[in-house]
This record gives structure tokens, sequence and C-alpha cells, in this order.
């Protein structure tokens, strides 16, 4: 074996750590380990946000080449619904931060809680969606051969002015609205998906969690988690005023 | 460091296989089935790809069988169309996209980095094992009765009109594609968090540069092709209406995601490739790469300049002159680049001690055929040239002196060159000088009157044509032949070697890297000692230097 360029590698790093289990035979340091694994997360999240930018692309798209049917679409969505959901991420994404503080102080019942919390959040999320989901299917608004414009260019009229709620829309432009629907549940689907995915991954962190296995010292799969649970709740974030909020009542 | 420092070859008659190295680390099919070491992986990719080449080329050859009189004869035209769409899925995403990264980089950049494997040497396994699965799905759609949208799944005609297994291809094509963005997910991590003590960025080996800029172009484009095959999917199955003008949607959307990929994917092919070249071009002149910095930073500049020209490919399709002004300079731009990799390989070989082994007969091969290739993609990507070349032969041309003339050179250039190192052991020398110079002429007797052709008007995706383009034709078919024969030979005497190859020793180029300076075929962990690096890459002056120094010591 051939020597010369190998030297002794400066053992000094590795002598101030206690060595852990978890650290992989191929990493010099478990700083290391740690490093390319949040890198690693970070990278990740960037293909993600490559993934959902197509469908936001041709959301964008296709709303401003129809946007009256775009904004009477979007007037169908529930803003009391939607901001409860809104509410409910945002106080999932608050427990998983503390889960990761639990985990970095070594507070394993707490780890343990704040993990539950994070799930329960996360799982009132998808009901809250199930009964939006099931809404539009009671009103004919899946895409597809059952989908139904008459809503659209025969609004229900304001029982006290006698005046449609929304604008009539031509039967052309209403079958636009369809288009929406389609983004709709594409992205609030695969953001549903990636969800289901979290939620799955919560038991088991939660199931490793109770036996102590992120409170030792050892928070990397903690940290990067809460990195992915972060992103989804940050891809609603902008789902929310994108599809709920903006521009739903044109000229008022 | 001015002139080329002289090195003699070792004597190879001294060199013994190791008696410890990954391959006979463990035993069975199942080591390497669940093996997490990057040199297994690296192996396993390269028995797929091979395959999946083959079978390609098979279809490549029918397709050259076919067109070698005017009249429909060989295949019927649905036949016919099947067969050029295989031929390009197969070869796109089971064997150029993976080619180089997937095996050479995989097995090198672990140890030209100077560490023990990748960042997630299990992620590594499950791209394989995608990329299997993936495989399998578009083996299905071929076995039950193939696809024929071409390789571009164009919408409406892969959603609308066609009766044939685009769903099956294209969930293959689906999950092949995160295959390869774990695969550059992988080999960033590795490249920024990895690195040998003293390994600074400037000391990296250019392949290591180019596989970087290749792999970023893998974690952000791919994801997008991903997304737009989902929509294409949803849209034939159950006709979501994004890509279909009757429900407000817009094929055009779906050219503009596909490209956004489709066209940096060319950058994932050749930028690997590029890097293998640097290394063969440094080793066999015997000189540092001219110009390191301006190589490397050249990687990167493709790299995101290849993320701002994907509507050249859509010239011809509506978008706004404004917009393609704008995508035809762009395109341009890439060409400077281009061009300073090619000047500076150039330059290294200036005043070098050049010799003409092999890897290095391929080397060239790919420069010149690369220089005709992207000179062409220049005229393409002009306007008015664009009008009369596209969809022509003209374009098939070009493409394939990038892809195969330009990556499959590269590829087979750093196979024969790093052979030595995978295997321990030696190919015959003068029978794959005689297949690299066959795949030259070969390649260039096929694909040459293409231009011709293209020029003339002969359109691509055709199986029956004008008979004034018949001679053209017919040396095409005849050049194929020969290039089949140049691919082949490889295939047959690198087995042979496997058993009967004289045996290589550590470094039998002389080369610097650090992959050489360990022993061939390596330690599972690849180093006894973990390396300090303390001289620039390609320095032949510290080679010779430690050459002097060494003492044999008992292996
Ligand atoms: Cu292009």
């Amino acid at each position: 074996m051939d020597n010369a360029i190998v030297a002794t590698h400066d053992t000094h790093v590795e002598e101030h750590h206690v060595e852990l289990p978890q650290l992989r035979h191929h990493f010099e340091t478990e700083e290391q380990q740690r490093e390319a694994g949040t890198f690693g997360m970070w990278l990740f999240l960037l293909t993600e946000i490559m993934f959902f930018g197509g469908l936001f692309f041709a959301y964008l798209l296709y709303r401003n080449w129809y946007n009256p049917a775009f904004v009477a679409a979007s007037n169908q969505l529930s803003i009391p619904l939607g901001t409860v959901n809104t509410a409910v991420l945002i106080s999932s994404g608050f427990f998983m931060a503390l889960g990761v503080w639990a985990a970095e102080v070594r507070k394993k019942s707490l780890l343990v809680l704040f993990l539950i919390l994070t799930n329960i959040a996360g799982l009132a999320f998808l009901g809250v969606k199930a009964v939006e989901y099931k809404e539009k299917w009671d009103k004919h608004h899946i895409p597809g051969a059952h989908f139904d414009i008459t809503e659209f260019v025969n609004p229900p009229l304001n029982p006290k002015t006698g005046k449609p709620v929304e604008e009539p829309l031509s039967p052309d432009m209403a079958q636009k609205t369809q288009l929406f629907f389609v983004l709709y549940f594409a992205m609030t689907g695969m953001h549903a998906l990636h969800m289901v995915i979290g939620i799955v991954l919560l038991f088991w962190l939660t199931y490793r969690a109770n036996r102590g296995e992120f409170t030792e010292g050892y928070v990397a799969p903690i940290e990067n988690f809460g990195l992915y649970w972060h992103f989804v709740d940050i891809v609603w974030i902008f789902l929310f005023p994108l599809l709920y909020l903006i521009n739903r009542h044109p000229g008022t | 460091m001015s002139a080329a420092t002289i090195v003699n070859l070792p004597d190879q008659k001294t060199a013994v296989i190791p008696k410890k190295n990954y391959i006979n680390a463990e035993d069975g099919i199942l080591s390497w089935l669940f093996t997490a070491d990057h040199k297994r992986i690296a192996i396993l990719y390269l028995i797929s790809i091979t395959f999946f080449f083959l079978v390609g080329g098979t279809f490549a050859g029918l397709i050259r069988l076919e067109l070698l009189t005017p009249q429909p004869d060989l295949v019927a035209s649905d036949t016919y169309n099947k067969l050029f769409t295989m031929h390009g899925i197969v070869m796109i995403f089971l064997f150029l996209v993976p080619s180089i990264p997937a095996t050479l980089g995989n097995f090198l950049i672990p140890i030209m980095i100077g560490t023990r494997d990748l960042a997630f040497p299990k992620i590594n396994l499950l791209s394989w094992y995608l990329y299997m699965f993936g495989a399998i799905f578009l083996s299905a759609a071929i076995v039950l009765g193939g696809v024929d949208t071409g390789w571009t799944f164009t919408t409406p005609l892969s959603t609308h009109y066609l009766n044939t297994h685009v769903v099956t291809a294209g969930l293959g094509v689906f999950i092949v594609g995160f295959s390869s963005i774990f695969t550059g997910l992988n080999f960033i991590v590795t490249i920024h968090r990895m690195r040998a003590p003293g390994m600074t960025w400037f000391r990296l080996p250019l392949f290591v540069w180019s596989n970087y800029a290749a792999s970023v172009l893998m974690v952000l484009g791919t994801p997008v092709l991903a997304i737009t095959l989902v929509l294409v999917v949803l849209e034939r199955t159950i006709g979501i209406g994004v890509f279909d003008p009757t429900k407000g949607g817009d094929p055009l959307l779906f050219q503009h995601l596909f490209w956004f990929y489709s066209h940096p994917a060319v950058y994932i092919m050749i930028l690997p490739g590029f890097g293998v070249i640097s290394e063969v071009m440094s080793t066999f002149s015997r000189k540092r790469v001219f110009g390191y910095s301006a190589v490397a930073f050249s990687s990167v500049a493709i790299a995101l300049f290849g993320f701002f020209v994907w509507a050249h490919h859509m010239f011809i399709m509506g978008v706004s002159n404004y917009s393609a002004l704008v995508f035809s300079l762009l395109t341009m731009l890439v060409a400077v680049p281009s061009a300073i990799k090619v000047f500076n390989w150039s330059f290294t070989m200036q005043k070098g001690s050049i010799t003409f082994e092999t890897p290095m007969l391929y080397a060239l091969a790919f420069i010149g055929l690369f220089t005709i290739g992207g000179l062409t993609g220049v005229f393409l990507g002009s306007l008015g040239m664009d009008i009369h070349l596209t969809e022509t032969y003209f374009i098939v041309a070009h493409f394939h002196y990038v892809m195969v003339g330009g990556m499959l050179m590269a590829f087979l250039a750093g196979l024969h060159f790093w052979w030595p190192k995978l295997t321990g052991r030696m190919y015959p020398e003068s029978i794959s000088q005689l297949s690299a110079v066959t795949s030259f002429i070969g390649f260039n007797l096929t694909f040459m009157p293409q231009f011709m052709l293209g020029y003339l008007g002969m359109p691509r995706r055709y199986h029956s044509y004008p008979p004034e383009f018949q001679v053209l034709n017919v040396l095409s078919t005849a050049g194929a032949t020969v290039l089949g024969f140049g691919f082949l030979m490889p295939v047959l005497y690198l087995l042979w070697s496997l058993k009967y190859g004289k045996i290589a020793g550590n470094n039998p180029w002389q080369a610097t890297g650090l992959e050489w300076q360990i022993q061939s075929p390596p330690l599972t962990e690849n180093f006894i000692e973990m390396p300090v690096m303390d001289h620039e890459a390609y320095d032949y002056e510290w080679l010779a230097h430690k050459t002097e120094q060494e003492v044999t010591t008992v292996g």
C-alpha cells in the first residue's frame, strides 16, 4: 500500500466528544454528519419548491387569462375554514419548533408531548380539508364528467336585494372555473399528500422519541423533520392567499 | 510548472491484485443488492445502464434498417413511431442521464475528495432501486406494446390521440427522475461537507466540479419534469384540462414546463462528460489542465445559463417574437463557456508529452465531435436558421453529435481510463484503440449524412422518404453498422479483461488524482488512513517527487 499521500489525521477534534452509536462509519465527526443531514434536507426542500413551482406557474398563468372565472370559483372557497386551518397549521408548526427545543435540552417527555400535539394539529388540518373537499363534491365542483357550471352561469339570488350574489359568467368563461378547481385540487392535494407523509413519519418519530433515542444528544432526525414540517406549513401559507384570499370581489 | 513532466509508466509485471478489496469484501448476490458501498452501487448501475444501452441500441439499429429504403417495408408506420420513441426514452432516461454520474461519479467522487463514502449511502442505494423500479415500468410499457409519443410526450398527442402505454411510460420516467434527484442531492452534500482536510474547492479535480454542476441541474430541473408528467398522466386518465385547449388549458404550457427540465437535461448529460475529458486530457498530456479555474467556472456558467434557454425548442410553436429573440441570444451565450472548455483542453495538450492510449483517443474524438455538435447548436439557436432546420434530420444529427459523439465518447473514455481502478485489471490496449477509431469513423459516417439530409429538408420521425434521399440514408445506415461494431467491441473485451486482463497496479497511468494513489481495486473504506491534500490538482511534479521518495512496503 502506497503511503506517500496519507498523513496521520488530526485527531484533536474527535477527542472532545463522546462517540455515539448513531455516528455512521463514513463520517469523520458527528458534527460533519449533522451538517450533512441538515444540508441534504435543505436541498430536498429546494427540489420540493421546484416541484410545487410548476403548479404555481400554471395557476398564475391561467388566473391571468381567465380572471373572472378564477375570481368566481375562488369565492366558492370558505374563508372561515381556510383561516381556521391556517391557524391550526401554524400552531402545529409552533409545537414542532417546541419539540426541536425539547430534544435539544434533552427532555424526553416534553418532546413526546410536543410531537403528539404536532400530530394532532396535523390531523385536524386534514379533517377540515376533508370537510372542504366534501362540500366541493356535493356541489359538483370536482373536475371531470360531473362538473357543474350552473352556479356560475346563474348565481343564486340574494334574498334581501334580489340581485345575484355573484356576477354571472358566460357559459364559456364559466367552463374555465374547472381549471381553477383542477389547480385547487392539485395544489392542496399535493400539499395534503405531504402532510400525510409527515404524519406517518411523526408516528414513527414519536415511537422512537418515546424510547429516548433523540434526547441523548442525537437530535438530527427531529431537526430535519422539523425543517420538512415547516416547509409544508410554508407551502400552505402561500396557497391560502393565492387560492382563498386574493381579489375575491373585483370592483368592490 | 511550465513544461510537462515526463514520467515512465511503471512495470506492471510486479503488480498483484490486492488480497482485500471492495469486490471480494463480501460474497453473494445479496451482499451486492443490499450494499451501501458507493463503489458497489456504481457497479450495479454500470451493469444496468449497459443493459439498457444495448436495448436502446437495438431500437436504433432497427430504425436505421428501416430507413435503408425509401419505402416503408421493414416495419409498419406505428411500429416505427414506437421504435424511435422507445429508442429516445431508453437512451435518455435509462442511459445518458445516469451514465457518468451514477457509475463513474458514484465510484470516484468520494475517493477524489478523500472520504469513505457519499454522505447518504442508503439513499444512494435507494437511487439505484428507484432507477430499476422506473426501468421496470418502462420495460413494461415496451413489452406490453410500446409508446409512440416521441420521447417528448408532446401534448395533446400524448393526452388525447394515442392509444399506447403513455401512462406506464410516464410513470416510469417520473420514478427514474427521483433516482437522479437523489443522486444529485447526494453528490452536492458530499462535495460540500465531506472533503478531506486541505481539499479546497480549487484543489478539486475538474471531474468533481462538472459533476457538481450537473447535480445542481438534476436537483433543480427534475422536479419540474416530475410534476409535468403527473399532469400529463392526470390529463390522460381523468381529463383535468390543464393542457387541453377545449377546456381552456394550453399545450404550450406543457412545452414550457417540459423544456424547462429537458434543456438543462442536455447539460445533465454532457457536463459529467466534460469532467472526464479534463481528467483524461491532463493525464495523457502529463500537464496541469490549462486554465483550471476557467474550466471549473465554465461548468457552473453552463449550468446557470442552461436554465434560461429552454424556449429555443419552441421557436416554431408561437412564442412571441421578443421572447424568441431573447432566448436565441441566451442560447448563443451558452456557446461561450463551452468554447472556453474546448480551447482549454486544446491548450492543455500544447507542449505536453502526449501519448495515445485508448482513453485519450476517445477524448480526442470527443473534442472533435462535440465541437461540431456545439457549433451546429448555434445554427439552430439562430432564429431564421431554426425555422428551416427544426424538425429535420439536422436536429437529429446535431443532438447525436452532442449526446453520442460527446457524451458516449466521454463515457467510454472514462470507462477505459478508470477500468484499471474499477476492476484492478487493464483492458487490452490495441483492440480497444481499434474500437475507438472504429466508433469515430462509424459515428461520422452515420451522422454527417444526416446533417445534409436535414439541410435538404428530410423531416425527422418519418419512416418513408423521397427516393432522392436514399444515397445519404444508405451511407448513414452503413455508418451505423460500423458504429454498432465499435460499441459492441468494448462490451466484449471489457468482460474478457475481467478475467484475463493484465493486472493494473495502483497507478498505471501515472495520474495525479487521489483515486490513483490507493490500491486498485480500492478497499471498501477507500483509504487506510484519511488523506490530507497538500498540493494542487494535476500536480505532476508532486507525483514525480513522490515516486522518487517512495518506499516499497509490504501490502
Ligand atoms: Cu435545448
